[in-house]
Parts: C-alpha cells; structure tokens; sequence
C-alpha cells in the first residue's frame, strides 16, 4: 500500500472510529427510553443498521458477481467474496440480535413471521456462497462459480421476501417509515446507519487487502517452485 | 429458431434413451420418494382431523427430496469419460444444452410425482380427482428444475457436490416450495379458484425469472 493508500485507509478507520463512539453514546445515554418496550428497544439501533449492512453487503456481492462476469478482472471477485463474509457476520448478527429484542419484546425467541424467514433463507444462501469458495480450489473456476451464485442467489430476494410477506407477518417494520419515531430517535438511528456503514467499508477494504497479499504470497511460492 | 428446437431436442432424447436403457435414476427415486411418504405418515400420523394442515406438506418435502436425488444426477451422468467436454465440443450455443438437459429433468421428476401422487391420495384417503394439482405440481416441478438443472452443473464442479446441491438449491427454491404446499392446501379444501391465484402467480414468476437467469448464466457455468 502507497502513502496516500495508507492516508486513506486511516482516515476510514479514524471516521469509523468517532461515529461509532458518537453512535454508541447516542444509543446509552442520548436518546430517551422507549416508553413501550424499556431499555431493551435501545438494540433497535444496532439491530437496523445490521440488516441494512446486510442487505447492502448481498447487493455488492450482486454488482461485483456481474462485473467480474462481463470484465474478468479479479480484483471484482475478490470484493465480491470480503462483502459476502462481512454480509454473513453481519446477517448472523442481526438474527441473534433479533432473538434476544424478541425474547424480551414478544416473548419468543424466534417465530416464523416474513421477514425473520426472509433473513434466515438469505443467511442459508449467503453461508452456501462461502461454501462453494472453499470447495472449488482453482481460482477461476471458483470466481465464475461464485459470481453464478451471487447473481441467482440476490435475485432471489424480492421472490422469497413476497412469498413470505404472503405466508405470514408481525414484524414492526412500517413505524419507521410512517413517521412513528421520535426526531431524536430517529437521528440515533441515522447516525447508527452512517457508523456501521463506514465500519462494512472499513471490513471490506481490509479484508481485500488481506486477500490480495494471500494471493501475492501464493504467487511468489509459485514462481519459486518453477 | 427450428435449428435450436432440434438440438435440445436432440440432448433430450440422449438423456430419455440412456434412462430407459439403464432404468438407474427413475425407479430408484421413485422408491425413495414412497418412502418419505411412508416414514412422514409415522412421524406426523395425520388423521381425518390434522389431514389438511400435513398432508400438503408431506407431499411436497417428498417431492422435494426426491428432486435434490434427481438433479444430483442431471449432469452427474455427464462426469464419467468427459461426455460433458464432448456435449461442450459440439457447435452448439451453450444455453441450449441448457435447455435439452432442463426438458430432461422436468420430464423425469415430473414422471415421478405423476405415479407418486394418486399413490399419495389414495394412502390419505384423499378424493383422487384434482386437476388443479396437476397444474401446481407443473408449476412448481418447472421452478425446482430450472434452478435445479443450473445448480447440478454447478455443483458438478465442486468437491462434496453430493452435499453441495441441496445446500444451494433448498434455499433458492423456498418460494416455490411455501407457494405450492399453500395452493395444494387449498386445492385439498376444494377452495375456489381465486384463493389460490396469490400463490399460482408466484410459481411463474419466479419459473420466468429463473428459466431467463439460468438461460443467461449457464455459459459460463459449464465453460472451461
């Protein structure tokens, strides 16, 4: 990485920094106690912006899986496979943070409503795709492959979200957009969304740097074994 | 246009021919899937009270893993001696042999959930005459197998491909299976016919969406 590569990456990591201590002191101190629900409807804050991170990590994947198809160029498809690791964690992390708000909120730990199957089918999708990268070795071919999945595997989303819209629902979903919350609830939220927004970039870039120095590190062994 | 129909059918009867030469896949999955049928009716023990709410399901997780059973042998046929670099080799466009081995799998699993069916309803004691089944069953056995076939020739590539198919495939085709048992739900209730157009409408959108993807994406899954 050049000076100004290394600049930039710092100046993420830095901005990531302050939003997220600005988001974590907004959601514990800042921002009022839900009258409804207690302290536990503060995990709101995290919950939404995981699933945003999520979805918008399965989106990259898409557009990447796309761009490496059309241009061949891996530098896509390695984008493609650090946004598809962080859309699991984060995946993951927004079913288990939706468990414990619905233990506490519902009742329940899990229950079969749209959007929570919805998430689960994009989480088993999304564990498939790294799955595959592990078993094929060639680089190529995995790359083709992957970017097949990450293509049939987000076109999916829109069938499965209005096939289970259909099957059942009770999420609370709607009071965000109706105007439900509270103006400086709703500005945690946003804050919330920017902080976790640069935190995924800040993970992606440092996992392609990671992957492209494996691959740097593959190459050299090669040449020395020749 | 006239060209293209001959040659995937052309693939199609290669595949029919072998099937009734050998008899390996169908019989074998058919048996398997009586069985799920059988083991279901131990596990749920549906009666005349519960029959509406299990029955659905039953049939379609049969089907269902009998599909999983037939696409693992879509392009596993094509491992041995290289025939999939022979069927590469011809001068044809690659999403014809797309299609050739689709007609392939559709008429295979369609073959067998055409005999599984009356067995079903009669093991059930469920009224045997259900036209509106027929057309879910084409619905939804033309969603499994246009995911389906893309997937066998992917995952004919992958290390553990017979574990890797439905790892992939089960969570793709999770509208298809929610639409279907909802419609044959309904079909058992002999509810009218606008109940179940939701679901109906459902199964060919996403037939549409994925037998225009897979069309497009298959090239580069089989190149190489």
């Amino acid at each position: 990485m050049d000076a100004k590569g290394a600049l930039k990456h710092y100046a993420l990591v830095g901005l990531g920094f302050a939003l997220m201590v600005a988001a974590l002191y907004m959601v514990f101190i800042y921002v009022p106690t839900d009258k409804n629900t207690g302290a536990v409807q503060r995990i709101f804050y995290f919950h939404v912006p995981l699933a945003w991170i999520g979805f918008l990590a399965f989106f990259v994947v898409f557009v990447c899986s796309i761009l490496y198809l059309t241009k061949r160029d891996v530098r896509w498809d390695t984008i493609a496979s650090a946004s598809a690791e962080v859309g699991v964690v984060f995946t993951s992390l927004v079913l288990i943070t939706g468990s414990v708000w619905a233990k506490a909120a519902w009742g329940i730990w899990w229950t079969w409503d749209a959007r929570l199957t919805a998430t689960l089918v994009l989480w088993f999708t999304y564990v498939a795709y790294l799955l595959v990268r592990h078993y094929v070795t060639e680089d190529s071919q995995r790359a083709r492959l992957s970017a097949v999945l990450g293509i049939v595997g987000f076109i999916d989303v829109p069938v499965v979200a209005l096939a289970v819209m259909l099957w059942r629902t009770q999420h609370p979903g709607a009071i965000i957009f109706e105007g439900g919350l509270v103006p400086s609830m709703l500005f945690t939220l946003i804050v919330c969304i920017v902080a976790f927004t640069v935190l995924y970039f800040v993970l992606v870039a440092q996992s392609t740097r990671l992957k492209n120095m494996e691959a740097d590190i593959r190459n050299i062994k090669d040449i020395r074994m020749d | 246009m006239r060209g293209s129909l001959s040659k995937v059918l052309a693939i199609f009867w290669k595949d029919i021919l072998l099937e009734i030469r050998t008899k390996e896949s169908v019989t074998a999955i058919l048996v398997f899937a009586l069985l799920v049928l059988v083991i279901f009716n131990f596990a749920f023990e549906p009666e005349t009270a519960t029959m509406n709410l299990v029955a659905p399901g039953i049939l379609w997780v049969a089907f269902t893993f009998a599909g999983v059973l037939g696409l693992n042998r879509v392009f596993a046929i094509e491992r041995e001696n290289s025939r999939l670099a022979g069927l590469l080799l011809c001068p044809i466009d690659p999403m014809l042999i797309y299609w050739g081995k689709l007609l392939g799998s559709f008429t295979f699993m369609f073959a067998i959930e055409i005999i599984v069916t009356p067995i079903f309803l009669v093991l059930l004691n469920l009224p045997l005459f259900l036209p509106r089944l027929l057309l879910i069953i084409v619905l939804a056995t033309l969603g499994f197998t246009s995911v389906g076939t893309l997937f066998s020739a992917l995952a004919n590539n992958i290390r553990a491909r017979d574990i890797m198919l439905p790892i992939l495939f089960l969570p793709i085709v999770v509208p298809v299976i929610i639409a279907a048992v909802e419609a044959t739900a309904l079909v058992l209730q002999s509810s009218p016919w606008g109940d179940m157009m939701t679901w109906l409408q459902i199964m060919i959108a996403f037939d549409i969406i994925y037998l225009v993807v897979a069309t497009l994406v298959f090239q580069y899954v089989v190149e190489g």
